[in-house]
């Protein structure tokens, strides 16, 4: 039986995720901020079978909330051996590019609040010498496009810091994951034209669970967005600033 | 906000309509900005016709509210948000010995959608329609209003929403009474029937012993081969130590095909094949609850299957008085015209009230069978097919419709004037509109 924490757990894809661990009967500790939304998710996982489901409300830009979640987590599941990083916010691009008061909001939100947790995180589970830590980070952070990259430049952050710590934690048995999903149709995206790229929650939700358990190192889902993003990043630069990705 | 384009499982109608989301079940009704813009609620989009949508005005997407919000295995009762499928219903429960007290013949249906449209099954005669089991659910309304509606609070609402189309209000969540199995198997017997005199005798023989009855008529069939079809009876198999058999895989119907696949050279053929598919008279199975209820569930899309101009749904009830003589004149004109399909369900409806104004069930014989979209010789077809409706005294189900006239709605339904004071102001579709426009 898992026992697993996970960040952002409104979001369409941990709810996606955590109605799989509940399926299975694992036991969650969720952690989000609209305390409503949270117990409505809750009280429907405890329906479909989990063993445990406690929830916890917090702001994750208030980083002394931190530890204190770490703490309730590990002390209501009795442990913890699965995290899954799954809060975000898409920048509103327009905006941030007139205002660097919201550009660094959205970057602490997507970026550097990440970071402090993991930082915490990752010396507890190295500690223990076992666990996974899921993170979501994002195609979008491979390479910066005029459309997306404040978003894109903290998720950057996010991957090249999981990158580093993945090195770090594989001595201790610990796995990390860098989880980046494509184009996924959720409230975040309502507003979105969508086309044959966009996946369902549900799916990127299966690909993850099963990241978690072959504890895998970096995953597109879907799939084929590891070939999307491998051209993307190989367009020459010259091309490239012509372009209106 | 962009508009989006909406249909319906006919696949007749693509309208445009502003996509409204709600963020939680403690929200209010999300409404479009323009005071103008009328909305209404859309599910799964099942409905075949134009019931389930809003052309040019807003739908409010129910899928969205798609959790449970607590189960009693002990007691059955259920209570869930508007947007959960019967499908995740059925997933959840059956493992712990409770199916659905009504289920209509697909899963791919919303709570929601199956107390607006109060859908009926093949236990209609045992149980009912939905909506009887329906304990208590809340209603959204434009004014702001969150009201629980229940067979004692707010009844009238109550009654206008089940069966009310959507056009009562958003409903945000309900609380359902299952009903007790002992596994996932039904005890189903297939028997050959010739005409619709052993048609009826075989309801009337069943009806007592059987909860699960309907029938499968051979809608191409004329002269002695009129009214013949396969009667399927079935019940839950008491407790066994059989181990259960896996439902069948489901696939996908991959892609619309240039043309209807059903046509007169089809018709008859497939008919023909399916009545003798069995070759006794009398065949008894145990099956998965699945294939039993849901056997188009196994081909998704298969509304494909009628190309690229959709397809009718035609549903009617008739009352027992006259119920033999219309359903013989409507197959006989059905048969002649060449234009039916091979999904044909004839099945008798009994006598427990229904509890919505609009509901569509009363005492008599329901005929239902789907029309591949050929124009104006089928407009013809149900021309003379709604005279037939009208003369004995029948209704058509609003769920299946895209045209029939406001005159014969107004008359199948005689509660529907009464109703329009439980409509809310902002919400409207294109089904209602239609109705009130044209005569």
């Amino acid at each position: 039986m898992k026992k697993i924490l996970i960040i952002g757990a409104t979001s369409a894809i941990a709810e996606a995720t955590a109605r799989i661990w509940a399926q299975n009967g694992e036991h969650l500790f969720l952690m989000a901020r609209n305390a409503e939304k949270l117990d409505a998710v809750a009280a429907n996982l405890r329906v479909i079978g989990a063993a445990k489901v406690e929830t916890y409300i917090a702001d994750i830009n208030d980083f002394n909330t931190h530890i204190p979640l770490l703490d309730a987590a590990e002390q209501a599941l009795q442990g913890l051996d699965t995290i899954l990083i799954a809060h975000g916010l898409l920048s509103d691009q327009a905006a941030c590019q007139q205002s660097v008061e919201q550009t660094l909001h959205e970057i602490n939100t997507n970026g550097l609040s990440t970071i402090a947790l993991l930082t915490h995180a990752a010396n507890r589970f190295e500690a223990r010498r076992n666990g996974v830590i899921a993170i979501i980070s994002s195609p979008a952070g491979d390479r910066g496009k005029q459309s997306n990259y404040i978003y894109g430049a903290a998720k950057a952050l996010v991957t090249t810091f999981a990158s580093g710590l993945r090195q770090r934690l594989a001595k201790a048995g610990v796995a990390v994951i860098t989880i980046k999903p494509g184009f996924v149709d959720t409230p975040m995206t309502a507003h979105f034209k969508k086309g044959s790229l966009w996946a369902t929650p549900e799916a990127v939700a299966k690909d993850i669970v099963r990241a978690c358990d072959k504890r895998n190192s970096v995953i597109y889902t879907p799939w084929f967005w590891f070939w999307i993003m491998l051209i993307i990043k190989h367009i020459p630069e010259k091309i490239f600033v012509k372009l209106s990705l | 906000m962009q508009p989006q384009l909406f249909t319906s499982w006919g696949r007749l109608h693509r309208v445009s309509a502003l996509a409204l989301t709600p963020a939680s079940r403690f929200d209010a009704l999300p409404l479009p900005t323009t005071p103008e813009i009328s909305v209404l609620p859309y599910g799964n989009g099942r409905s075949y016709g134009d019931s389930c949508l809003n052309a040019n005005g807003a739908q409010i997407n129910s899928r969205a509210l798609n959790r449970f919000i607590a189960f009693e295995p002990d007691t059955g009762l259920l209570r869930c948000e508007a947007g959960v499928l019967l499908a995740d219903i059925l997933d959840l429960t059956v493992p712990q010995g409770w199916f659905l007290p009504v289920t209509p013949g697909t899963r791919f249906v919303t709570v929601g959608g199956a107390i607006g449209n109060d859908v009926h099954g093949k236990n209609h005669h045992v149980m009912g329609t939905f909506g009887r089991h329906i304990r208590q659910f809340e209603l959204w309304r434009s004014d702001g209003q969150r009201l629980l509606c229940s067979p004692q609070i707010n009844s009238e609402l109550f009654a206008a929403t089940i069966g009310g189309l959507g056009l009562t209000g958003f409903i945000s969540w309900a609380e359902l009474q299952l009903r007790r199995i002992r596994n996932p198997l039904i005890n189903v017997e297939s028997i050959r029937y010739t005409s619709l005199d052993e048609f009826f005798a075989l309801c009337v023989a069943s009806d007592l012993d059987y909860e699960y009855t309907v029938s499968w008529v051979d809608c191409a069939g004329s002269g002695a081969r009129l009214g013949r079809g396969l009667f399927i009876r079935g019940n839950h198999a008491p407790s066994s130590n059989i181990p259960s058999p896996r439902p069948p895989k489901v696939k996908t119907f991959p892609a619309v095909p240039p043309v209807s696949l059903v046509n007169p050279l089809t018709l008859k053929a497939f008919n023909n094949a399916y009545y003798y598919k069995q070759l006794p008279k009398h065949v008894r199975l145990t099956q998965h609850y699945e294939p039993f209820f849901y056997p188009l569930d196994a081909l998704l899309q298969w509304n494909r299957l009628y190309g690229p101009r959709g397809f009718y749904q035609y549903q009617c009830v008739i009352p027992h008085q006259h119920g033999q003589e219309a359903i013989a004149a409507l197959l006989r004109e059905i048969a002649r015209s060449g234009l039916g399909s091979f999904l044909a369900v004839l099945k008798v409806c009994g006598d427990i009230d229904s509890p919505g104004m609009l509901s569509f069930p009363l005492p008599g014989v329901s005929l239902a069978l789907d029309f591949p979209n050929r124009g104006e010789k089928l407009f013809q077809l149900f021309e003379r097919l709604d005279a037939i409706i009208s003369e004995s005294g029948g209704r058509l189900y609003p769920a299946k419709d895209s045209r029939m006239s406001g005159n014969l709605f107004k008359s199948g339904y005689p509660q529907w004037e009464a109703f329009t004071q439980y409509i809310d102001p902002r919400f409207s579709s294109s089904f209602w509109r239609r109705i009130l426009e044209h005569s």
